[in-house]
């Protein structure tokens, strides 16, 4: 029976690894064509290591893709986002989860209907709207939905949190004088704030890879982010795959590594929603 | 009306609707509005500049009629969702599975298969053009090792598709989580119960893991349908909706109209359309549910 056990046990971690291995393997072909020769690229068979290890892929290939400035401009944009996502919607879900006034459960699952609504549904006559206004080849378009609760996921999510508070916090609260917004600023925030870095981790993935807003809205090459710079990058190098692997890895170290730091925040607040943002 | 008025005067009250304001705002501005105006517009023809003419329901009855384009890229959606969603469900379970087992290193594992899906749409379409890429590709190469026929992948017409429901499953780790917070919602003296009855672990499985993980799968499904609907930057960024149409999903198709095109009239109509598709295919679902979906203390919800 225990050696069995063991044995199970073997097979369990066997294919666990196995499975890892095959789950990972994308990132180290990213990395290892990178660094490789454009000559071992096309060789067959392919090598698995380069050899000579090169970085003029990162160093030639990348003085085309201009991504210290599509990196500025996604930051730029993720900031704003982060600022106005954070505020926002924490202010939102408050009033939808801890005061109570007419209509609220109304609105709130009417807000709730837009997250089952496929975003390019309205697509176009947001960008006729923005058209209109003149907000085509600026940030607003991608920036200003932030300001305005920072979409129903993030406010359904941050309910959640504030319904686990007990009232007695309000009450006392309330019985020493404060105002709502010092309720809500100087205690609930500070309680909820696993749930304010889950929003900010989601926030800042969903915005640094954001690909068909910019695509819509920006068209001047100096204000591209990250993700349509290496669109654009690979409009011109096509088949130049270490200069492809090199920028796509950089396109995507900054938001693995913002997972890999805050990889907990992440997965609680898809496991307490089911959704990604 | 009055009534509303005496409350409001309350403090909280007035103070919930003010702070809840932002919120309505972004819902009227970015939902409620351009679907009313999306509604309107694909009532007529309209480029984008000058007025739009009213034209009626003309922009559905050509695309049901005279567009070929469109009602291909519809086939090509209901194709890939009938492939991607299974298979991602499926896939995902079994990890999950693994994952939810007695396993060491639990959070780590969890973590690296969920890394994935972090990574953006336009890198993983750019790698895994990289990978599949019929001549110089690794997963030709490990074909041929295995001494199995080669494929042209995302430049065939025939397994394009498949391709891109295989690229799929990489980025699944949401579905992921939520199979194991299924998992690890099911209560172990149930799994007792059943040793004691003296079933395997393949009972377990079949009497116990499945029936109770039926509203994780049904979540998962509603939700993969909605977002196979949504597949766009895949197809845009590799094939560009080809070979031969063979992947020009309807939301490309869409983009297409809009910005190629210039008939952002007919975009509309295409967009009400997917909107409704989606409304009838997640109703449809929960109909379908009381059938096969075991819902504990006999909640429906």
């Amino acid at each position: 029976m225990r050696k069995q056990k063991i044995v199970s046990h073997g097979i369990l971690y066997f294919i666990a690894v196995l499975c890892l291995v095959v789950w990972m393997f994308p990132f180290y072909w990213i990395l290892r064509t990178s660094f490789m020769e454009y000559r071992q690229i096309q060789a067959y068979p392919p090598a698995w290591f380069p050899s000579p290890f090169i970085v003029t892929n990162y160093t030639q290939g990348l003085q085309y893709f201009d991504f210290p400035r599509y990196y500025m401009n996604t930051i730029f944009v993720v900031g704003v986002c982060l600022m106005g996502t954070l505020f926002t919607s924490t202010l939102c879900s408050y009033a939808f989860s801890r005061l109570r006034w007419p209509g609220r459960e109304k609105i709130f699952s009417l807000i709730l209907t837009s997250m089952m609504l496929p975003t390019a549904v309205t697509l176009i006559p947001t960008f006729i709207g923005w058209t209109a206004v003149g907000g085509v080849n600026t940030y607003l378009p991608l920036t200003v939905p932030s300001w305005l609760g920072g979409g129903a996921f993030f406010i359904f999510l941050l309910r959640q949190f504030y319904l686990t508070i007990p009232r007695e916090y309000d009450e006392a609260a309330l019985v020493d004088g404060a105002g709502y917004f010092t309720i809500y600023w100087k205690i609930m925030l500070p309680m909820i704030k696993p749930a304010l870095i889950s929003v900010g981790m989601f926030c800042f993935v969903n915005n640094w890879n954001d690909f068909m807003n910019p695509l819509v809205y920006l068209s001047d090459d100096s204000k591209f982010t990250i993700s349509l710079g290496l669109r654009s990058f690979m409009g011109m190098y096509n088949t130049e795959w270490g200069y492809m692997m090199a920028a796509t890895a950089t396109a995507v170290i900054p938001v693995l590594t913002v997972f890999l730091i805050g990889q907990k925040y992440i997965v609680e607040g898809v496991v307490m929603t089911g959704l990604k943002g | 009306m009055k009534t509303i008025q005496v409350f409001l005067k309350s403090k909280e009250a007035r103070a919930g609707l003010l702070f809840a304001l932002p919120a309505i705002l972004g819902f009227a501005i970015f939902t409620l509005g351009p679907m009313i105006a999306s509604a309107f517009f694909s009532l007529t023809e309209y480029n984008g500049v000058g007025s739009p003419d009213f034209i009626g329901f003309e922009n559905y009855q050509v695309l049901f009629t005279t567009d070929p384009a469109f009602k291909n890229s519809l086939l090509v959606t209901l194709q890939y969702i009938v492939m991607s969603v299974p298979l991602n469900i499926v896939v995902s379970f079994l990890i999950a599975f693994l994952l939810s087992q007695n396993i060491r290193c639990r959070g780590f594992f969890r973590a690296a298969y969920y890394m994935p899906t972090i990574v953006p749409l336009v890198a993983t379409s750019i790698v895994w053009k990289w990978l599949l890429d019929p001549q110089v590709g690794i997963a030709n190469y490990l074909l041929r090792l295995l001494g199995l026929p080669v494929s042209r992948f995302l430049f065939d017409e025939a397994t394009v598709l498949p391709s891109m429901a295989v690229m799929g499953i990489w980025q699944t780790g949401t579905t992921m989580l939520v199979f194991l917070a299924g998992f690890q919602g099911i209560s172990r003296e149930l799994y007792e119960a059943v040793e004691v009855d003296g079933g395997g672990a393949l009972r377990k499985f079949r009497s116990i893991t499945v029936p109770l993980m039926t509203p994780s799968i049904f979540f998962n499904l509603v939700i993969g349908l909605i977002n196979g609907f949504q597949t766009f930057t895949q197809a845009y960024i590799i094939t560009s909706g080809g070979p031969n149409n063979k992947s020009n999903f309807v939301i490309l198709q869409l983009y297409k109209e809009a910005f190629t095109y210039g008939r952002m009239g007919r975009a509309c109509a295409i967009a009400w359309i997917i909107f409704l598709i989606v409304v009838a295919l997640t109703i449809l679902n929960f109909r379908l549910s009381n059938k096969w979906v075991y819902y504990e203390s006999g909640d429906r919800g």
